[in-house]
């Protein structure tokens, strides 16, 4: 299998603190992977990382073959990258239409129509609906994106990010703060995306996580601990040491 | 910030202040204040017919600024040096150099644009206060220029001469000239904040770290929208020369940005069409008021607080909540 995306040795350091530390994985096309770890673990950074929000401060980003380290957020973005947030970043003074417009145009020439019509294109029109349909979001393209509830705006990060045509999906902690059956929606729409898509899930909840995906990488302390299939996450001493016990312990 | 929508209930109509869609009672008040604006000359004595004309050159700078302030988030207070440096060029073009005052609006334009430009390569990587800071200091240079380099500007004294034509020398004929081209403007003005580009730019002023991950190069958005918006100031300054037959460092002090900004504030921001209510509630003050600019500038300031204080979403931006909360 190609890995179309390479972690060598990344590493963040804010100040004193390494956020993440020598972190090495690869991520074949396609594949579907979690990355899980106690709060702290660096999981969120490694994603920053990986699109571009903070620079690695030493190691290497390979996506598709080359090397990304020192790219901007929006030129990795373009060349297919596309992330949700753990917190809620949507353009909350805009109406879900508004929203996915901004969404599907961001890698379109349109985006520099000075004069034209705001309206999409039929194509992209139909494909903001489908991602709506998907994400349980019809009917509400009217609506302030700050009047929808938490659980539409966690759907519409969700849309908002699947309808920007990715070749690699990054979502961070999708289902946090999401009611048990909000929770079913957000692993409806995981389960329904193309098989080909490549993606990468943070996710607190095992459950939810290990039966999403293929592969699990476990972060500690910024190290990376295991990387394991989800049948072996449960049983592995390490995990349960560092990540089951903490887990217990927070929840 | 200022723009207090939680009282639009859910679904109900227009997504934010800018829908685009021209629903019947939109176009009656555009036929409305269309026919009065046509009738004003028919109506008022030359001098109000007068101060008419400057409400619809100053509409056009306060809309330039709202460009900034009201769609990206970002206030300038230099857009006074770009509106100016137009009606210096203008002014000397057709005056110094005794060329055609059409040709001297063209480079008078050029001019404020390429100053635009240069402004935002300086500026578009801050926000906020540092924006607001940065804009004003540049707009103090360009006021600076105009002081010092008294060979070309004439420095304090400034620079006189009658650039208006013959066929438009009455105050009628002016003003409806001056109308048409600003309802050209205004029009090309509302397409392009309501365009795939002006959403950019609205995205921009919600989330910029959103737009970037969407793919959006955010400073590139913010230039080119800086220039547009310095294109437009260029244009009311142009439009002033012909107006006003005399520029002096004044026209592009800071008075005049904070006048700008303060049109734009009091129509309502990210209302494009709030700056004519807004320029006509400045000037009216400023001819009431008419006295020294020492006393104009404080009067400015009291306006800006009672303003930020009881309506912070402007005249029009009040009318459309009320109107909002009216329907629902
Ligand atoms: N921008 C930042 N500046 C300083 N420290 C940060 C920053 N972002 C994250 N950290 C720190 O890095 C560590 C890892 O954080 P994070 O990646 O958010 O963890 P996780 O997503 O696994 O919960 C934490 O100790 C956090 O406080
Ligand atoms: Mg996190």
């Amino acid at each position: 299998m190609t890995k179309q995306l390479i972690l060598d040795n990344v590493t963040v350091q804010f100040g004193g603190l390494k956020a993440v530390d020598g972190v090495s994985t690869a991520i074949a096309m396609g594949e579907r992977r979690a990355i899980i770890g106690p709060n702290g673990a660096g999981k969120t950074t490694l994603f920053n990382a990986i699109t571009g929000v903070v620079m690695a401060t030493a190691g290497k980003v390979v996506f598709e073959g080359e090397d990304v380290t020192r790219s901007p957020v929006h030129a990795r973005a373009a060349k297919g990258m596309s992330r949700t947030f753990q917190i809620t970043n949507l353009f909350p003074n805009l109406s879900v239409r508004d929203n996915m417009r901004l969404a599907i145009r961001g890698l379109s020439k349109a985006k520099f129509s000075l004069l034209g019509r705001p309206e999409l294109a039929a194509a992209d029109d139909a494909e903001a609906e489908r991602a709506l349909g998907l994400s349980r979001l019809v009917g509400r393209s009217d609506t302030l994106v700050k009047e929808l509830s938490y659980g539409e705006q966690r759907q519409l990060e969700m849309a908002m990010a699947l309808v920007a045509r990715p070749r690699i999906l990054l979502l961070d902690e999708p289902a946090a703060g999401l009611s048990p059956a909000e929770r079913v929606i957000v692993a409806d729409i995981i389960r329904s995306l193309p098989r080909d898509l490549t993606m990468i899930i943070i996710e607190h909840d095992m459950d939810l996580a290990l039966g999403l995906v293929d592969w699990v990488t476990v972060l500690n302390n910024g190290h990376l601990l295991v990387e394991a299939a989800p049948a072996d996450i449960r049983g592995n001493k390490d995990v349960q040491d560092v990540y089951l016990g903490k887990a217990r312990r927070h929840a | 910030m200022s723009r207090d929508l939680a009282s639009v209930p859910a679904g109900a109509g227009p997504a934010g202040p800018s829908a685009v869609a021209l629903t019947p009672a939109r176009l009656i008040a555009i036929a409305i204040a269309g026919l009065a604006l046509v009738a004003v000359p028919y109506m008022l004595p030359n001098y109000y017919v007068s101060i008419a004309t400057q409400v619809l050159i100053f509409a056009v700078l306060a809309m330039s600024i709202d460009i900034l302030a009201g769609y990206t988030g970002r206030t300038p207070l230099g857009h006074g040096a770009i509106f100016g440096t137009a009606t210096y060029v203008t002014i000397y073009w057709s005056t110094t150099l005794g060329g055609s005052p059409w040709t001297g609006m063209l480079v008078g334009v050029a001019a404020a644009t390429t100053v635009a430009a240069i402004f935002a390569l300086l500026a578009i990587r801050t926000s906020g206060v540092y924006f607001l800071l940065l804009t004003l200091a540049l707009g103090m240079i360009v006021w600076g220029v105009c002081l010092r380099w008294t060979s070309v500007t004439g420095g304090e004294n400034g620079i006189r001469g009658s650039v208006r034509p013959l066929f438009i020398a009455t105050h009628s004929a002016f003003y409806y000239l001056v109308l048409t081209a600003v309802a050209v403007i205004t029009f090309v003005m509302w397409r392009f904040v309501n365009s795939p580009f002006g959403l950019t730019l609205r995205g921009i002023k919600d989330s910029e770290s959103r737009m970037r991950s969407l793919g959006y190069n955010v400073p590139l958005h913010l230039f080119i929208a800086f220039t547009v918006s310095g294109f437009f100031a260029g244009i009311a300054g142009a439009i002033y020369a012909m107006f006003n037959s005399f520029v002096s460092p004044s026209t592009v002090a800071l008075t005049q940005s904070v006048a700008g900004l303060l049109m734009a504030i009091t129509g309502g921001i990210g209302t494009l069409f709030g700056s004519f209510v807004g320029a006509a509630a400045i000037i009216s003050l400023e001819n009431f008021v008419s006295s020294y600019t020492e006393r104009w500038l404080s009067i400015l300031g009291l306006m800006f607080v009672l303003i930020m204080v009881f309506a912070p979403e402007g005249i029009v931006g009040r009318i459309r909540m009320i109107l909002a909360r009216s329907k629902g």
